[in-house]
């Protein structure tokens, strides 16, 4: 008995529906562009500089005393949430309370940290700060720049891989892809408010990483394809293709979210958003390379004539043996 | 066909048995640190055995606890010093040509610059000559042949500011001097494994794992080191000597073996320097120059007139630096130590005797503290995820292929002690994000192995023999493998660069995943399915 997620042979016309997916997608983009721009990101202090403190305590956690404590000190925007996670036992009540970059100040001020810390101390005589991270505003600035770059530049190396491996269409339309996955990503850390930190950056460029892995199977085995038929129809060769590796694509997803799933429910609150992150940019991954990116090299066709092989054909791996 | 060289297969066997090896020692963590730490301190070492790997995977500060600091120094502070340093000697130069350029009087200006006005306006040229004969030359690669300072002229103001070349080699000493300062207030507090490093041109990030917490670090960084000049008594190779009343003790610091006996009251100390910089003596040899306080200048002057030919002794945190012998009456506060230096010792030396204090004032960017509990209860949960993540995943892959799954469920085992083999071997750090990164790594690792299984099935449907299909499956899953992990392999070589701290963690784990499932696929998996091949020959695959 073997488990089988997808049919030995599969003949899904991924093309039929092409224009409502890719309604969809453009719907979707819209709306997370939409989303960032009226609602903003969460930022964490890694990107907006300020102060994070983790608290832990015995007692349960009351934010308005914790609210009342610090409020005197005037130390404008302070945010404090309760942190839940299945992992922490019944005597742990952990709270995070944030507390913004102070005005005029480059650094960060340790007598800020010491007063927050008295105040609360005051309120929750146990309460224990198992993590303090400040970050003042001169690094915070050079972090998004960082992260920026990382990204951009991350597009544009994969960009350039592809187009050297194939044509350059099949680089558009992977970078398309992998473009609306960021996109869709970003959407709803907005919508959904979730802190959006260095972490989650790295989370990005591992979609970056993971969404390209996708497409790129897909797109080798259409390279192949197209020596194998010359006389198909593009939009019937892409077809055969995709189901050609749909049980793979299926497969991999499936290993990758189970371990992720593991990882959300088991790993602990400090990196849930990272990982959510990664888990819902291989969902969107999975699906825009199998109706994005393939929606787009139909539109773009391609070169027809793969006989000759030239350098930016494939196979020049190919000669390697174990 | 499907025969792999034994020397292939001895080499595949090796390296899977050496990252097994390498990755030991991680699985009895405690037990291997302690070990280490004995052997560090030169203790007899137990708990572990001698010929085994002893590298362990660094756990980041995330999951170790610690503080985390990055600091800025401001080198700006250091101008400043070094023109107040100056204007004593300025105005010695120019009241002794006080007939030609006539009366001075220092001007208000920026902090960085010794604005000076004459009241003989003609002689601009002749007082600016006077004041160009007190620059040395600049003491660094770069700036070689160039003086270190500057003078100009407004009118009848004259303005000395250091020359660009001396402010490059100043703020570079300057990071440096602060980064050896840190380095020894640090080490003397003796905690584990501290990470200090100069970041970009300014900057310095100190992480210490153990440490309470950032303030309590930041505390550390900002006692004092004692340093002294000292009279010396005798010098001897008895480490048991009865130094005697009013007089102590001190061993030398490059000369193992040697001790000196001291007298207890220094002559000065180091509160009265203000400045060290490494320089040149008459006969071209390296050496420090370094500049007493007005009040240090006196003592001292009044010392070494009444003590030529006997020797004082330089004390940084009770270590005799060097114990020179006084050859003339130093006045003036300024004086220069020779020796047998090389460049290096000099600019060494001058450090050090700056070490007294910090050198420009830090401003500090960035601080975090993570609790040990907080980490602990990360590795533990890390742990669990990743336990169930790999049990999850293995069940997965059997249940899909059966036997072959087997096969890529013994390659994702030894892919993962690859991975930790490696990091162990490179000294690559674990963070939170790293363990994330091994779980993705879990999960992405069949992928490889997925792709020629789901080939060989396409190949055995269009009716290939066996032998053939498994072949023809290697080969054509390889172009797919090989493009889709070069291009995740580019992205965290991408965030390796431009990340720190735990995302760069995050990408090693990553990359190093990358290459491992590459290698376990190709040549773990496919050698066992040719060894399973070779002696059941069966007529079809069961995939």
């Amino acid at each position: 008995m073997r488990l089988k997620l997808v049919p030995d042979e599969t003949k899904i016309d991924f093309f039929r529906r092409s224009r409502l997916f890719v309604l969809l997608s453009a719907l979707l983009i819209v709306a997370s562009v939409g989303a960032t721009l009226v609602m903003g990101l969460n930022f964490g202090i890694d990107f907006r500089g300020g102060t994070t403190i983790r608290t832990e305590s015995a007692q349960p956690v009351d934010i308005g005393a914790y609210r009342d404590a610090i409020g005197d000190l005037g130390l404008g925007d302070i945010t404090i949430t309760e942190v839940f996670d299945p992992t922490f036992g019944a005597d742990q009540n952990v709270a995070m309370v944030r507390i913004q970059a102070q005005e005029g100040e480059e650094s960060v001020s340790a007598q800020v940290v010491a007063d927050v810390e008295a105040a609360l101390q005051g309120v929750v005589p146990d309460i224990r700060f198992v993590s303090v991270e400040s970050v003042g505003p001169k690094v915070s600035g050079e972090l998004i720049q960082t992260a920026v770059i990382a990204v951009v530049l991350a597009i544009m190396a994969v960009l350039f891989y592809i187009w050297l491996r194939f044509e350059w269409q099949f680089a558009v339309g992977a970078v398309a892809a992998l473009v609306h996955d960021i996109v869709l990503t970003i959407g709803v850390f907005s919508v959904f408010q979730i802190r959006f930190d260095l972490a989650i950056i790295a989370a990005l460029l591992t979609i970056v990483g993971y969404s390209l892995n996708d497409t790129v199977v897909v797109f080798d085995r259409v390279r192949e394809n197209l020596r194998k038929f010359k006389q198909m129809p593009l939009k019937d060769l892409l077809n055969v293709s995709i189901n050609e590796t749909l049980s793979r694509t299926v497969m991999t997803s499936g290993t990758t979210l189970i371990a992720l799933i593991a990882l959300i429910v088991l790993g602990g609150d400090v990196i849930r958003g990272f990982v959510f992150a990664m888990t819902w940019g291989i969902i969107v991954g999975t699906y825009s390379s199998v109706f994005i990116a393939s929606a787009i090299l139909l539109r773009l066709g391609v070169k027809r004539d793969w006989s000759k092989p030239t350098d930016t054909t494939g196979n020049q791996f190919a000669n390697i043996d174990a | 066909m499907l025969q792999i060289e034994l020397w292939k297969r001895i080499l595949i066997w090796g390296t899977v048995a050496l990252g097994l090896l390498l990755a030991l020692p991680n699985a009895f963590y405690n037990r291997v640190e302690s070990y280490n730490d004995a052997v560090a301190v030169g203790a007899p070492a137990e708990g572990w055995v001698d010929w085994l790997p002893s590298g362990l995977v660094n756990l980041g500060l995330d999951l170790r606890g610690g503080a985390h600091l990055l600091a800025e120094v401001r080198v700006g502070d250091v101008y400043e010093t070094r023109m107040k340093g100056l204007w004593p000697e300025v105005r010695n130069r120019l009241r002794a040509a006080r007939d030609t350029v006539g009366t001075i009087r220092l001007q208000q200006g920026p902090a960085d610059e010794l604005r000076v006005r004459i009241s003989n306006p003609e002689a601009i040229g002749e007082a600016e000559r006077i004041v160009e004969e007190i620059a040395r030359p600049v003491v660094s690669l770069t700036g070689a042949g160039q003086s270190d300072i500057e003078v100009t002229s407004e009118g009848d103001v004259l303005i000395v500011r250091l020359s660009e070349a001396e402010r490059l080699a100043t703020d570079d000493r300057t990071v440096r001097q602060s980064l050896e300062i840190i380095r020894r207030r640090i080490d003397e507090v003796g905690t584990r494994e501290p990470t200090i490093q100069r970041q970009g041109t300014d900057r310095i990030l100190i992480q210490v794992p153990g440490v309470g917490s950032a303030a309590e670090l930041k505390e550390i960084i900002g006692t004092t080191a004692q340093l002294t000049f000292q009279p010396v008594v005798r010098r001897t190779t008895d480490d048991q000597t009865v130094a005697g009343p009013g007089n102590e003790l001190l061993p030398a610091m490059d000369e193992e073996g040697t001790f000196y006996v001291l007298e207890d009251t220094p002559v000065v100390s180091g509160e009265e320097l203000v400045d060290a910089q490494p320089s040149f003596d008459q006969n071209g040899m390296p050496a420090v120059n370094f500049r007493f306080n007005p009040s240090g200048a006196r003592k001292f002057g009044d010392y070494t007139a009444n003590n030529i030919g006997n020797p004082f002794a330089i004390v940084l945190d009770n270590e005799v630096i060097s114990a020179p012998v006084i050859q003339s009456h130093i006045a003036g506060g300024s004086g220069i130590i020779t020796g047998n230096f090389t460049v290096e010792e000099s600019t060494n030396l001058a450090v050090l005797l700056r070490a007294g204090a910090l050198p420009a004032g830090l401003d500090f960017l960035e601080e975090r503290t993570i609790g040990p509990e907080l980490g602990a209860d990360s590795i533990e949960a890390g742990r669990i995820a990743s336990v169930v993540a790999l049990a999850a995943v293995l069940f997965f892959m059997v249940a899909s292929y059966g036997l072959f799954g087997v096969f890529a469920n013994i390659a994702l085992l030894v892919n993962i002690a690859l991975v930790f083999g490696l990091l162990s071997l490179i000294g690559g750090t674990l963070t939170l994000p790293g363990i994330a990164g091994i779980v993705l790594t879990i999960g992405m690792a069949v992928d490889a192995n997925v792709l020629v299984f789901e080939r060989i099935r396409e190949e055995q449907k269009d009716r290939r023999g066996p032998a053939r299909a498994i072949e023809l499956g290697y080969e054509k899953a390889l172009s797919a493998i090989l493009d889709a992990n070069i291009t995740t392999f580019i992205t965290a070589l991408i965030l390796y660069v431009m990340g720190s701290g735990p995302v760069r963690g995050f990408a090693i784990t990553l990359g190093l995943g990358i290459l491992t499932s590459v290698f376990t696929a190709f040549f773990v998996t496919r050698l066992l399915v040719v060894i399973w091949f070779d002696r059941r020959r069966p007529k079809t695959l069961e995939l």
